[in-house]
């Protein structure tokens, strides 16, 4: 793995972001067990985490890819950039804002395969409930109608230019990027994304059986 | 009379004049449906059971069998045209399966899982469509109707034979409508059988809901292609 080193920052704006400081460097002794892995990734879009909870429920079946395959960031390394190129990229969420379409971005460049884990990813699932909605009532409604609005406060819509930009409609992530292979489910079971998994690692055609597909 | 065609190679007897499709299902051969009741006039109106007749794309649940015809289910062009079908529906409704009352026990649903949709090859449109509460006993979730008339037709009031659901508009602009006057007459055994009877989640019964557990709804215990191939059309 590189260490990135201190990028040149516009001292103007005071503007740094913490993948881009440097980092402790990794032990050479482990880094040399990692050695020929396949090199995986999961990150989350817009989605509310579930898609990552199910990751994580491939369980003790992951130890068994372990020889094969090394994880360089999911929810347990929570990096804003992968550090290193990845045979295998897992996205949950669905493109809501400019800095999901950043992410989506570099992360296809820096990833052979990518697949859409979850309703958010492949269609927009619930964030997309918004779409059938003016942007402008969504965010009227949370912040100047809103029922929970502190009294006696003059309500704004945040709009601090550190914030990202919301995009007007929520898009599936194979329209802002080219996706290789879709997972469905709300959340999919654990064992939907390790038969997709395996099938990668061991060189098979993806194929999620009629029994394991599901939508909800 | 009996006749005999052949379904993907296989030589098979029936009688003449049978739909092909439950000649297919009797036969162990599987082709979804979703506007198709075994025993009721046929609809036609889903096409997602298009096989291919003498090399003719058909609905399968359109055509009568005649002698010599030879028939092409799970032949590939005519297998990705119904999956494109499927697709396009789900492209065209708004289906959040993990929201929806029918879920687990939703024929368009279990036929996406029979035909392997990942995701729609299609953009998703999510048009804006006004759900109807009008009735007493019925809610119309309008964003998950696939247009295949299965309530128009064979849901009636049981006093005058009337229509309770019809189609208005035309195309896009295509819309559910309700009865809501003689919705409230329907016996509730009358409700349930609409309710079941819609391949979707858009008749739904007011104050039911959620009423199945993940795990223990329809399909969940036989899926739709075993109930189909059983003759189970319940
Ligand atoms: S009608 Fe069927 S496919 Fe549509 S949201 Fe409901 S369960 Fe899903
Ligand atoms: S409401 Fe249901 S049964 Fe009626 S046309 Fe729509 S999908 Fe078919
Ligand atoms: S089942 Fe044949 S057209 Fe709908």
């Amino acid at each position: 793995m590189s260490n990135h080193s201190v990028k040149q920052v516009n001292s103007a704006v005071n503007e740094i972001y913490s993948h881009d400081l440097p980092r402790t460097p990794v032990d050479a002794e482990f880094l040399a067990s990692q050695e020929g892995k396949i090199k995986v990734s999961m990150i989350a879009l817009v989605g509310c985490w579930g898609c990552t909870l199910s990751f994580l429920d491939m369980d003790e079946r992951i130890l068994n890819l372990l020889d094969k395959v090394t994880i360089l960031r999911s929810s347990l390394t929570d990096v804003k950039r992968i550090p290193d190129r990845c045979v295998v990229g897992f996205v949950e969420g669905g493109v809501a804002s400019e800095e999901n379409i950043e992410t989506l971005e570099h992360y296809r460049e820096n990833c052979d395969i990518l697949i859409s884990v979850g309703a958010c990813a492949v269609w927009g699932g619930v964030p997309s409930m918004r779409n059938l909605l003016p942007l402008s009532e969504c965010l009227e409604e949370a912040y100047i109608n809103s029922p929970t609005a502190v009294s006696g406060v003059i309500p704004i819509i945040p709009n601090h230019p550190d914030l990202t930009k919301v995009t007007t409609k929520v898009y599936p992530c194979h329209e802002v990027v080219k996706m290789d292979y879709f997972i469905p489910g709300c959340p999919p079971d654990g064992d939907a994304i390790f038969k997709v998994l395996d099938d990668l690692v061991n060189g098979r055609p993806v194929d999620l059986p009629t029994s394991i597909n599901r939508y909800d | 009379m009996m006749i005999q065609l052949k379904i993907d190679g296989k030589n098979i007897n029936a009688r003449a004049g049978t739909p092909l499709m439950d000649v297919a299902l009797e036969n162990g051969v599987y082709i979804p449906a979703l506007c198709y009741v075994k025993g009721q006039p046929c609809l036609g109106t889903c096409r997602v059971c298009s096989v291919k007749v003498g090399g003719v794309v058909a609905a399968a649940c359109t055509v009568p069998v005649v002698h010599g015809m030879e028939v092409e289910v799970n032949e590939p062009e005519v297998t990705d045209m119904r999956k494109a079908l499927v697709e396009s529906l789900f492209a065209e409704g708004t289906h959040n399966c993990p929201s929806c009352e029918k879920s687990g026990r939703c024929d368009l649903q279990a036929v996406g899982y029979e035909v392997g949709m990942m995701v729609s090859r299609f953009e998703y449109r999510f048009t804006p469509r006004q759900r109807d509460y009008a009735s007493e006993k019925i809610l119309l979730e309008r964003d998950r109707c696939i247009f295949c008339q299965r309530c128009v037709d064979f849901v009636r009031d049981e006093e005058t034979g009337q229509k309770i659901f019809s189609i208005s508009g035309r195309g896009a602009n295509s819309r559910i409508e309700i009865n809501a006057e003689l919705a409230n007459k329907m016996t509730s055994e009358q409700v349930t059988r609409a309710v079941n009877l819609c391949p979707v989640g858009t008749i739904v019964e007011k104050g039911v809901g959620f009423n199945e557990p993940i795990g223990k709804r329809k399909f969940e215990i036989k899926s739709v292609r075993e109930r189909a191939l059983a003759g189970d059309h319940k």
